[in-house]
């Protein structure tokens, strides 16, 4: 696809995200409770019968394990895209899979 | 008659108003006994198939693994981002669309249930007890229509960047429409379907625009792949 029409959709992904913010008033955050009061509606009875083994100690450390999650994600996400860039442009001037001409000089 | 349509009508109103949740995985200790051993053995021969075609995959050719971790990665990264939706609450993609496209369903199973642990052991966010229904929502069930409907709209001619968008929109979507399901069967109250309905009202209305999203991401990293050569073996195979 053109790199016009690739641009376009990541506009289009930012504006997905970006437009609930600013439009709908709202917490955005908070409750796994809208679903446990359901679930209290449905029967009152239950109660959960097993807790998390650990739990982030608090919002703060929690919020770190979110960002290491995706940091080590996007890590190897742009690892292996590098690499497949990089492979490219080696092939390209040498002819061959391997280091470029230049890189092999230094 | 008139009152069932005004129980519906109530319903519409009810998932119509924005309310703030953290719509994700079905919370620890949050499904009956019967049902975590129920959804365990459905989930338990989608991951073993899957540990053996992973197995086979590492194997094959160069960057086998590399292309593994990336589509591993890639889920990693999409259920980190809890982004906000168009009902005033945050969720996440799943970003096992593409996985299921490069690699088929049963490898993704196996790709979905280790982000599942991590976040269920390091973030209190899904379960140990709710693993085995959560991985078959987010590991099973989505990575299966997420091929199918890749499969089928290829075979029937469909423009390849719609069919992609299409399969990874749509994966995404079911993962959270059998999260309501799951709970609705553990919590019917007086109606099944009416349980159904308001779990979805939290779970899979938050989803759209998140899936929308999933779908265009989606297209954007098959696209990019699709430029090199290395990776075009696996692009390929998605392709028949």
């Amino acid at each position: 696809m053109r790199t016009f029409t690739n641009i376009i959709l990541l506009i289009l992904v930012i504006a997905l995200i970006a437009v609930p913010m600013f439009l709908v008033k709202g917490e955005f955050s908070g409750a796994d409770e809208l679903a446990s009061r359901v679930i209290e509606k449905q029967d009152p009875n239950y109660k959960p019968w097993f807790s998390p083994v650990w739990e982030p100690p608090s919002g703060e450390i929690e919020s770190f394990l979110f960002a290491l999650q995706a940091a080590l994600g996007a890590g190897v996400v742009g690892f292996y895209l590098g690499y497949l860039k990089g492979k490219k442009e080696g092939k390209n001037v040498n002819g061959t899979v391997g280091l470029s001409k230049s890189f092999k000089e230094n | 008659m008139l009152k069932t349509n005004f129980r519906l009508l109530f319903l519409l109103i009810f998932l119509l108003i924005p309310t703030p949740v953290l719509a994700m995985h079905i919370m620890e200790g949050f499904l009956p006994v019967k049902w975590v051993i129920f959804w365990d053995l459905v989930t338990l021969p989608f991951i073993m198939v899957g540990f053996i075609r992973l197995q086979r995959e590492a194997t094959q050719g160069p960057g086998a693994k590399l292309m593994l971790a990336f589509a591993g990665a890639f889920i990693f990264v999409l259920s980190a981002l809890k982004m906000p939706s168009v009902t005033g609450s945050c969720s996440h993609p799943t970003g096992t669309g593409l996985a299921a496209i490069l690699f088929g369903p049963f490898i993704t199973t196996v790709l979905g249930f280790i982000v599942l642990i991590f976040q269920a052991l390091l973030l209190a966010h899904g379960g140990l007890t709710t693993l085995g229904a959560n991985t078959f929502s987010m590991a099973v069930a989505g990575p299966l229509v997420a091929y199918g409907v890749y499969k089928g709209l290829q075979k029937a001619g469909i423009n390849s960047n719609f069919s992609i968008f299409l399969a990874a929109m749509l994966g995404d979507l079911v993962t959270y429409i059998v999260t309501s399901v799951q709970l609705a069967l553990a919590f019917p109250g007086s109606s099944l379907f009416l349980s159904a309905l308001k779990f979805m009202g939290i779970f899979a209305l938050t989803q759209i625009p998140l899936a929308i999203s999933e779908g265009i991401l989606t297209v954007l990293t098959y696209n990019f792949l699709s430029r090199y050569e290395d990776a075009k073996i696996w692009v390929e195979k998605g392709e028949h």
